[in-house]
């Protein structure tokens, strides 16, 4: 018997063909029950992580905005309030389903599977770990792009159906800004596509390595501004705050699901979350190095068995759901610190800024690759200064908490002398 | 009406792009989540059924009594808080002292906490400094039967089961 060396899905239903059966699978007739079997197995496993992911993150994300009002946030169910999402969950379960009388019912009945479908589409090429991935299509970057633009159809039908004023608001600024930040994020991506030379999520994290100045993000400069770019842009993709315009309750009542309630109105929230963690996932696996594991090749683990095998698979997804992790974190602590952007400074922000930084970067990593010798001494250096660029970063962000800290620590006396701005040099 | 302009510096260009302003944004929610975590007192909320919030001294929550030594009430049923209050929740129903030094005493007290507004009047009318405002604020119950306070219950204020 072979040992499975790793791969998608089907590979895995041609192994379990081939050694546990011992059938060819080209010809066995009861190929597509196996495959069948592998897909619903993949489904039910991203499901499952889904639903973990999304339900714990919703009380992550309170605690943390608790914290950072200086109050607690939720701490009565369960020890610290960890059970809080299980509450809510069948709170809303068992809430009363009201669909409008004036309602489009059949539209407003769909919506929501339109929304998860569309989010839910995305975990086929997301990668968890080393082996760990529904299917590795060789055109996975472009079937993600693809596959989002379902949300933006689910909105407009739940704002559409839903025939409140509000909603169809919510729904048409939904689709509007969706479709605008599609572009950004598309071409963000293409600056790491053009990098590796292929759209397959596996070879993009491939073409990385496990230490940050083998990172795409430390690459060049360009790449390294295109990171920012695509992780704004994602931001505005998952309609968080500061681009959250879909669902500003100061405007709109509360956007394209202001009718659901229930389990309907749960399928929302649960993109929402779910949302969450593509975001991070995208923004690793292309910038930030995905799953690779410092100073283990791909290839050490594809030769490893047994559960060595394992072991590496569990490590690299640890490693890829710390880095995952991270970006969520950045994510929610924005949303707790910006404000909310008006519509026009959206749509300008997009086409005006995100859009040509964007193609500036595409040419400029363009320009790079031609003359820039991969593993040169040039590109050495080139990635060694934007790695120590990146630290400097971090380290300015926590010595900037320390400032803010002391500033007021003594009930602002500091204050009086201080010049309350000073450029980005002088940063303490 | 006349307009009042606010003066309001304009942006320089590190404010403009924004970026920056966003990062020192993030170093100061930071700083909050990281003190709320670990630095005791820098929440500003109370965990309330568990942790009470300290009220002011002159604090007017529901009433008491105040008892003599022997364990009498102060009163001496004047009926000045009676009549110094304002939506009259209180009735007093007097009797002759069996203590030849004290002329009347209360034979039965009653506050009526449905109408009563806590504003203290009846404490600045008592001539003996017999009635006074606890600090006890949860008065919730389920009857308005259970809201009329007795003598007994205003003698004991803080022995009260409610």
């Amino acid at each position: 018997m072979d040992r499975w060396d790793g791969g998608d899905m089907k590979e895995l239903a041609e192994w379990v063909i081939r050694d546990l059966f011992s059938k060819n699978p080209d010809t066995w007739q009861y190929t597509w029950a196996i495959y069948l079997a592998g897909m619903a197995l993949a489904a039910v496993i991203c499901l499952g992580f889904v639903a973990v992911f999304a339900g714990p993150v919703t009380w992550v994300e309170r605690r943390t905005a608790g914290r950072i009002m200086s109050r607690i946030g939720p701490n009565r169910v369960g020890p610290q309030g960890v059970l809080q999402w299980l509450a809510d969950g069948i709170k809303n379960l068992l809430k009363e389903d009201l669909i409008p009388d004036d309602a489009d019912k059949p539209l407003f009945r769909l919506a929501p599977y339109l929304v998860f479908s569309g989010m839910f589409g995305t975990f086929v090429v997301l990668p968890f770990g080393a082996n760990l991935i529904a299917a590795d299509l060789d055109i996975g970057v472009l079937y993600l792009m693809a596959v989002t633009t379902l949300v933006v159809v689910g909105l407009l039908t739940a704002g559409w159906a839903s025939n409140s004023k509000w909603a169809l608001y919510g729904g048409i600024r939904s689709a509007a800004q969706l479709v605008s930040y599609e572009v950004p994020i598309a071409f963000a991506l293409l600056v790491v596509v053009i990098s590796t030379g292929s759209l397959s999520t596996q070879a993009i994290i491939k073409a990385q390595g496990g230490w940050p100045w083998q990172w795409f993000v430390a690459k060049n400069p360009f790449t390294f501004i295109a990171f920012f770019l695509l992780l704004t842009s994602a931001m505005a993709e998952g309609n968080r705050i500061p681009f959250d315009l879909p669902e500003a309750e100061s405007e709109l009542v509360a956007g394209y699901n202001t009718e659901y309630s229930g389990m309907r109105f749960l399928f929302f929230l649960f993109e929402e979350w779910a949302n969450l963690w593509i975001m991070g996932a995208i923004t690793t696996l292309c910038f930030l190095g995905g799953w690779q594991i410092p100073g283990v090749s791909p290839e050490k683990i594809s030769a490893s068995s047994g559960w060595t095998f394992v072991g590496w698979q569990l490590l690299s997804f640890a490693i890829f759901a710390a880095k995952v992790s991270w970006i969520v974190f950045i994510v929610i602590q924005a949303r707790w610190t910006l404000p909310r952007l008006r519509v026009d400074q959206l749509m300008s922000t997009c086409w005006k800024y995100l859009v040509p930084m964007t193609l500036v970067c595409i040419a400029g990593v363009l320009f790079m690759d031609l003359y820039i010798v991969q593993g040169g001494i040039t590109d050495k250096i080139i990635r060694w200064i934007m790695t120590l660029l990146g630290a400097a970063v971090i380290v300015l962000f926590f010595l900037r908490a320390r400032y803010n800290y002391k500033m007021d620590k003594d009930k602002y006396p500091g204050l009086r002398n201080e010049k309350m701005w000073y450029p980005p040099y002088r940063m303490p | 009406m006349a307009v009042k302009k606010i003066y309001r510096p304009p942006m320089d260009f590190w404010e403009r792009i924004f970026i920056f302003e966003a990062f020192r944004g993030l170093g100061i929610t930071f700083k909050h989540l990281v003190l709320t975590w670990f630095k005791p007192g820098h929440k500003l909320t109370y965990e309330y059924p568990e942790e009470k919030r300290p009220v002011a001294a002159r604090f007017r929550g529901r009433h008491g009594i105040r008892r003599r030594p022997d364990g009498s009430p102060v009163c001496v049923a004047c009926f000045s808080c009676q009549t110094a209050c304002p939506p009259q929740c209180i009735r007093i129903v007097a009797e002759e002292s069996p203590d030849p030094a004290i002329e009347k005493r209360p034979r039965s007290f009653e506050i009526n906490l449905v109408r009563c507004i806590f504003c203290g009047m009846c404490v600045e009318a008592c001539p003996c400094d017999a009635i006074y405002m606890t600090h006890e604020y949860e008065l919730a119950n389920e009857t308005r039967e259970q809201l009329k306070l007795t003598l007994e219950d205003l003698l004991d204020p803080l022995e009260q089961e409610r």
